[in-house]
């Protein structure tokens, strides 16, 4: 039973039988801390896990038992903050969803999502992805002086478009996961594209031809070259992809319009 | 070395802190965030069901108003919240969930177009409105996002120490810097604490693992009371196993609670309002059902299940998509088919800092809170569902508005940056001290000990001899930690294990509050039920709890509730 995060009042001689039964699991952590460290390196824990561990737990277990220095982000252990995003065995988890045993894997290998700088062990320095998300003006633009003294409505219909788009979590995954991001500093990349996608397509928005006009560069939308990694990689199950081929139909939409006026 | 400045600070980056900055900004005051986490990876984010306001949206509550939205919020308290606070924030909540909206909030919506709304338990109409059951969500990023608009500074990977009050004035801040490791100085006007939940206290808890009331502590600590701290409320659907929150909206949709004969037992504890009657009392419900032998799994550890095999397969998918994926994933429950085990768990603290309805404290000049970790008064002895969002944005609000109002007639004291170095010499002190080893005590068994006495004694039900025993266990575990603790890491660089470190200390205070306010209340109030006080005793009891840390000591006393229209009634549902 974790320390950080147990049970409600667990009685270790009543438990029922299947959350009792554990598993010894070998982790392997990447870590890194830049300040004494001239490279990255390969640390070894064991940890006796059951069936509600999660490599969050897990990870908690370790820091509170065995190495207080592991260093990781984490909140909510729900899959909704976006914290704890981590590779485990190569693919992209939210290490707070992610559960030890069904891994079935008796070794497990967690290190930070790659791209980004690394602050500490599993701890990366997100502004890359901050930047290109500040820089696709990441709210509702309108005109406020003309709202209505209640609420603006949309149709069912038209929150349905863009509801998949208002899942997103800014783990920073789909970022971490882009060719094209790697290749390209400039590249806006999945994360902030998908939101561009969000307001350009919120009923409510007054700045859709400007927001479109913004992504339709070839460090915008024309740099996707459909991939697919940033679906593969995102914990939500949300397709960038699709909202970037969207942005790119609109894009060429607007285009047309202005070149047959 | 540097002091960094900003006129007003704000401390946490959920809805409240959030809506605060944006309001001090609006009222073009200099005002920053300091969080421990990256903007929308607050705890706010996870608030599923939605957040309260009469707007008569739904067909059903076309009669709703702002009277019975605050007549059902002062019920719902037991009579303790002060009813100009709830007055304050029903009035103020129309208005604030249209900006919500006009920012950009994608709410769910009905078919005419308008902000969808459910209903929610202890409420006389459906006014909860929803974003699905990603509320918390939706309602943080666009906080968040108006932040962005108007260039509100966010400075993340920092956990607020320790708070500088000199002749009762804030002064500043001391800051622990997770990505240099090291201690710094912030100089401020004023401070809005903005910090969020404690349940970490009790480790079984739907609270995210920052919600460890730390900052509560940190006010305490400068001399701010905390209020009515012994009124915790136990969700009754948390998630059996690792208590995530199964939300109340899955009710809200239609769903029943079922005892291991198959009943709806809620018929014998609150025939009318049943599965929605407020959550002190489903909680109490479930638990009793489990000590009789009517639940499953152990007495100790027991459960319910939560039924909406009944309810229509697309009605789940497009109103509860993220919980039966919760429940999927940690219980391997399909709700659609399978009921889900849940069991009550620590949610929502409705005591905390001690602030009026302004989020001002009338102990420390320049100190202001809201959201969770405040206690207006609005909630009292029990929270309603779909309350707490709506206090964080109102009052978020109004702690920007009047700190910003504040700050504008105020001058730095000439000797504050002697005073913040003083303390931030002190507290260095301390991480050098359970850095160097030479404590001999184990924080996370402390820590342990600390999880199992507060579940064990102080949980839905409580009686004078389990609370003695906690209160004198939590003692002694100050005790161990005074004596000394030691760190098993070396190098301050983000370090979760010193960050653990400060909370307990905290955690530990705190949990020596809600003892003594529980041990001394004799009488059953909302979330607070004495099994030797079977009674609500108005008499000696209709007041808020105060505790006070003097001289290294926590001492209690009382306050008065301010009732203005409804007089104390006996609470049917």
């Amino acid at each position: 039973m974790s320390l950080l995060q147990s049970g409600n009042q667990r009685n270790e001689s009543t438990e029922v039988k299947t959350m009792s039964e554990t598993k010894k699991i070998t982790f392997k952590i990447k870590r890194f801390n830049p300040k004494k460290d001239i490279q990255p390196y390969w640390d070894t824990f064991e940890l006796e896990c059951d069936k509600g561990t999660t490599v969050l737990i897990a990870i908690q277990e370790l820091i509170a038992k065995q190495d207080g220095s592991i260093a990781m982000r984490y909140n909510c252990r729900a899959g909704v903050c976006g914290s704890c995003a981590v590779l485990v065995n190569k693919k992209y988890q939210l290490a707070c969803e992610t559960l030890v045993l069904e891994l079935k894997k008796d070794l497990i290998k967690i290190e930070p999502i790659p791209f980004f700088p690394v602050i500490k062990d599993l701890v990366v320095d997100m502004d890359p992805f901050y930047e290109k998300l500040l820089a696709i003006d990441p709210f509702l633009m309108r005109d406020h002086t003309k709202d209505p003294e209640t609420e603006i409505t949309q149709s069912p219909e038209d929150f349905k478009i863009i509801e998949e788009a208002t899942k997103c979590i800014l783990c920073g995954c789909c970022h971490s996961s882009c060719v094209s991001v790697w290749t390209d500093k400039n590249y806006l990349g999945p994360g902030a594209l998908l939101k561009a996608f969000r307001f350009a397509k919120d009923t409510r928005d007054e700045n859709t031809k400007e927001r479109v006009k913004r992504v339709s560069t070839e460090d915008g939308v024309f740099r996707c070259h459909t991939a697919f990694n940033c679906v593969e990689a995102c914990p939500k199950e949300l397709n960038p992809t699709e909202a970037i081929q969207s942005l790119k139909r609109q894009a060429a939409k607007q285009a047309f319009k202005f070149w047959s006026r | 070395m540097k002091i960094h400045r900003h006129s007003i600070l704000v401390v946490g980056s959920g809805l409240a802190g959030m809506r605060a900055a944006v309001a001090a900004r609006e009222n073009e005051a200099d005002v920053a965030v300091i969080s421990i986490c990256q903007p929308v990876r607050s705890h706010s984010v996870a608030a599923q069901g939605g957040i309260n306001a009469p707007l008569g949206n739904n067909p059903d509550s076309k009669d709703d108003s702002v009277e019975r939205h605050a007549f059902d919020t002062v019920k719902g308290s037991d009579y303790l919240a002060d009813q100009p606070a709830v007055n304050k924030m029903i009035g103020l909540a129309k208005e604030t969930i249209y900006e919500l909206e006009h920012w950009g909030c994608p709410f769910s919506r009905f078919e005419d177009g308008t902000i969808g709304q459910r209903p929610f338990g202890g409420a006389g109409y459906p006014r909860t409105c929803f974003a699905a059951d990603r509320t918390g969500h939706s309602v943080l990023h666009v906080a968040w996002e108006r932040s962005v608009k108007l260039g509100v500074p966010v400075y993340e990977d920092r956990l607020v120490v320790r708070l500088v009050v000199r002749n009762k004035k804030v002064n500043g801040l001391i800051v622990y810097n997770f990505r240099t490791g090291e201690l710094e100085m912030w100089e401020c006007d004023a401070t809005i604490f903005a910090i969020g939940g404690a349940g970490q206290i009790y480790g079984a808890t739907s609270n995210a693992l920052n919600c460890t009331g730390f900052g509560m502590a940190v006010a305490y600590w400068a001399g701010v009371a905390l209020k009515d701290m012994e009124f915790i409320q136990f969700h009754p659907t948390t998630l059996y196993g690792n208590n995530v929150l199964i939300s109340e909206a899955a009710r809200g949709e239609g769903g029943y609670l079922r005892n291991n004969k198959g009943e709806r037992f809620m018929e014998k504890y609150a025939a009318e309002k049943m599965e929605l009657a407020p959550r002190d009392i489903v909680s109490r419900s479930i638990y009793q059902e489990v000590l009789e032998g009517r639940g499953y799994g152990t007495k100790e550890n027991g459960y319910v299940h939560l039924d909406l095999t009944h309810l229509p397969a697309e009605q789940i998918l497009e109103r509860l998509p993220q919980i039966r994926e919760l429940a999927l994933r940690f219980s391997g429950q399909d709700m659609i088919k399978d009921p889900v085990p849940v069991q009550p768990g620590f949610h929502y603290a409705m005591g905390g800092i001690h602030v009026d309805e302004n989020c001002a404290s009338n102990e420390v000049e320049g100190f202001f809170a809201s959201g969770e970790c405040s206690c207006v008064s609005v909630h009292g002895a029990n929270r309603l569902g779909g309350n707490s969002l709506l206090e964080c944005a109102v009052f978020g609000k109004v702690s920007g508005v009047e700190a910003a109002k504040y700050v504008k007639g105020v001058t730095p004291p000439s000797d504050a940056k002697q005073a913040i170095f003083e303390e931030f010499v002190k507290q260095q002190e301390k991480h050098d001290f359970w850095f160097s080893g030479a404590g001999k005590n184990d924080p996370f068994q402390i820590m342990e000990e600390m999880r199992n006495t507060m579940k064990l004694n102080v949980f839905v039900y409580r009686e004078e001899g389990p609370l003695t025993k906690a209160l004198n266990k939590i003692r002694e575990l100050k005790e161990q930690f005074k004596e000394g603790v030691y760190l098993k890491s070396k190098d301050n660089l983000y370090n979760r294990e010193l960050e653990w470190v400060l909370a307990l200390e905290g955690m530990l205070d705190l949990s020596e509050a809600i003892c003594m306010g529980a041990l001394e209340r004799k009488e059953c109030r909302g979330s607070h039920w004495r099994l030797d006080h079977l009674k609500r005793d108005d008499d000696n009891f209709l007041k808020h709890t105060l505790v006070n840390y003097i001289d290294g000591e926590a001492k209690l006393s009382y306050l008065d509730v301010i009732i203005t229209k409804w007089q104390p009634e006996e609470r049917k549902y």
